[in-house]
């Protein structure tokens, strides 16, 4: 068995136990309507955590997404309120701004040279600021084409409703996976991910990915904004605050490891999926508080932190160079 | 004499970005500069700026020495809400104000010991490794405070947030001793030489015999002591913890105060006091964007607008090109960065 797995082995088994945990406590947790809300609840941060994998495996990391989805959010809503445009050249538009957004920052990254924290903070701000500009209040969203997006839904066996917002989540991890795994720009990201003066010297082109990788990001931060505005019927610029720390714990949780280079797009479904089932099960409890969520997913991400350590340290000694950080290769 | 003019010309830049700042205020706002003593305190603009600049220039001083030494703590906004609800707990439960304190500041340097045990000794890269605390901190805040906002009615804690010593607020009079504090202790000593040395080079400071392992426990617990204080004051200042939101996002502004004082993210030199004026350019403008009745929704495109001016002026690429620049025939072909004799 490869050493690389065993992360998301890892993930697979955590969550399988937790869900058993909470079916013997609460059976009707298995339920397909339980399912169908846990993809549901949790497709926007799904989607935006499949661009911060990718970040992530390159070595980067991407503080901004939270804010982009306000952004997105407020920019449908404006828009639809203020002109009379039917919401797909809305969203083309949007995605064509993020993904633009996201580019920039990619371009800084590369060009400046300057480490991606600091860079997606200043977006992180400049995207959060955008949206007040354009709205401080929530702007409700109120056309027949939301309503169709909201109501489409895929019936399961046992009356549980496979959404369209949540079967979207599901999509977008099945292309991120064969991006990631089935393609020259996935190798590359990888390749960079295990340092990118090695990477350049194989001749990875390093601008071109750093900025596509950026550019991808952003994208899907558009497209998260676009499921959380028909999620909530609504676009505020004080919304999704912090998402971009949930979205880096998923991936974290997910197996992947945050030094880049090592990880797989289908762990981090499997940590949204764990953070969702948390969150599940204090609603089905009733008793505890939210703020035992936030405990459990720091304490989840310090143990798979602690894992992943554990493994690097095991696969240098393998090779005889204890001294340099092995990227579990 | 060589030293104070380069340590002038150090924080030169920062100095005339405040200046500019204030004068920009004055001009928008004409009474800008008035200062009045009322009931035995100060009161006016500037004094504001002071006093509501506190804790993020607190955090800014224990942030100055993570930083150095090529770390970064995103968990002292969630540490302040951890130390502020330990205060009012401590204060609600009829302990005495000193032992508040001290139970405060301890939960402080063990958020800042845990820290420090996960980056210096596990090796865990610092963003990582304050993440946790960052995500975990508020649940724990919310533990202390059982999920309500917990008020208090001390005189003393409240003293600290609000009240004055000789009409000097006090969160200021602490930011500025903490300052001094700070800056005399790793100045005076090799301790600030040694930090510097861990942030440009980790492994060639621990084989040249410096316990880069102590040291980097030292510097975050650092940080979890200054975040104890911004706690205790923001706490102090409103007369209850609130764990949600006590000191949240600070840890941004904390680290923003620090780049615009010039401390590179990449490690090395550092300067408390270009952070220190690094916070007051921010609250500066916080006050100023309010006084000056511009909508505050701007604020934060600004405060972006400035990050991306200081990253352009701070890259190693602009720097190569400066460099190129300044390679003509009468000029002085030194880098800043290399020692003129």
């Amino acid at each position: 068995m490869n050493a690389r797995m065993l992360p998301l082995i890892a993930t697979v088994v955590i969550f399988l136990a937790a869900y058993a945990v909470c079916f013997i406590q609460f059976p009707a947790i298995l339920s397909t309507r339980v399912v169908g809300n846990l993809l549901t609840d949790n497709a926007f941060l799904g989607i935006a955590a499949v661009g911060m994998t990718f970040v992530i495996l390159s070595g980067g990391i991407d503080l901004s997404i939270g804010s982009v989805i306000a952004f997105s959010g407020v920019f449908i809503a404006v828009m639809l309120r203020d002109t009379g445009l039917h919401p797909i050249p809305v969203f083309v538009l949007l995605l064509v701004i993020t993904t633009l957004f996201g580019a920039c920052m990619g371009a800084t990254i590369n060009f400046l040279e300057m480490p991606p924290f600091i860079v997606t903070l200043a977006g992180m701000f400049l995207a959060r600021g955008m949206a007040y500009v354009l709205s401080i209040d929530a702007v409700p969203i109120d056309h027949d084409f939301f309503d169709v997006l909201k109501d489409a839904y895929w019936l399961m066996p046992g009356k549980g409703r496979l959404t369209f917002i949540g079967g979207l989540m599901l999509l977008v991890f099945l292309a991120g996976i064969v991006l990631a795994h089935r393609t020259r720009f996935g190798t590359n990201v990888y390749a960079l991910g295990g340092g990118a003066a090695t990477a350049s010297l194989m001749g990875v082109p390093v601008a071109r990915t750093t900025i596509a990788i950026y550019a991808l990001s952003g994208f899907l931060a558009g497209l998260s904004g676009i499921v959380f505005a028909t999620y909530t019927s609504a676009g505020y610029s004080l919304a999704t605050v912090g998402v971009e720390l949930d979205a880096i714990a998923a991936v974290v949780i997910g197996g992947t490891l945050l030094t880049g280079g090592s990880g797989f797009v289908a762990g981090t479904l499997v940590g949204v999926l764990i953070m969702g089932l948390i969150q599940t099960y204090i609603v089905f409890d009733g008793t505890l508080s939210s703020w035992w969520t936030k405990i459990v997913i720091g304490f989840l991400l310090f143990a798979f932190i602690l894992l992943q350590k554990g493994l690097v340290l095991v696969s240098t000694r393998e090779r005889g160079t204890a001294d340099r950080p092995g990227r579990g290769s | 004499m060589n030293g104070a003019a380069r340590f002038a010309r150090r924080i030169a830049p920062q100095l005339a970005i405040l200046a500019a700042i204030l004068v920009l205020i004055s001009i928008v706002f004409p009474g800008f500069f008035e200062v009045r003593i009322a009931n035995g305190r100060l009161y006016g603009s500037p004094i504001d700026i002071l006093n509501r600049g506190a804790p993020v220039a607190l955090l800014a001083i224990g942030m100055t020495l993570v930083i150095a030494t090529r770390g970064i703590d995103l968990s002292v906004g969630a540490v302040m809400a951890i130390c502020g609800a330990t205060a009012a707990w401590g204060s609600t439960e009829g302990y005495a104000l000193p032992a508040t304190l001290a139970l405060s500041i301890a939960a402080g340097l063990a958020c800042g010991l845990w820290n420090g045990f996960l980056v210096a000794v596990l090796r865990i890269q610092p963003i990582v490794a304050t993440l946790i605390l960052m995500v975990a901190g508020r649940g724990i805040a919310q533990l202390i405070t059982e999920g309500a906002i917990l008020t208090f009615n001390q005189e003393g804690l409240i003293f600290i947030g609000s009240g004055s010593i000789l009409t000097v607020p006090t969160p200021v009079i602490i930011w500025m001793i903490a300052g001094l504090l700070f800056t005399l202790v790793v100045r005076w000593t090799a301790l600030g030489m040694l930090i510097e040395a861990i942030g440009v080079n980790l492994r060639a400071s621990t084989l040249a015999g410096v316990n880069s392992r102590v040291l980097l426990i030292a510097v975050y617990m650092a940080s979890g002591l200054c975040a104890s204080f911004a706690g205790i004051i923001a706490a102090a200042d409103i007369r209850g913890a609130d764990a949600n939101n006590a000191g949240l996002w600070l840890e941004l502004d904390a680290i923003l105060a620090v780049v615009i004082g010039g401390t590179s993210l990449l490690g090395g030199r550092f300067s408390i006091l270009a952070s220190l004026i690094g916070a007051l350019i921010i609250q500066a403008m916080n006050t100023g964007i309010l006084l000056s009745g511009f909508p505050p929704e701007f604020n934060l495109i600004i405060k972006a607008l400035i990050v991306l001016t200081i990253l352009v002026l701070q890259s190693p690429a602009t720097r190569t090109a400066a460099i190129f620049f300044r390679r003509q025939p009468g000029t002085d072909p030194a880098d800043t960065r290399t020692v003129t004799p």
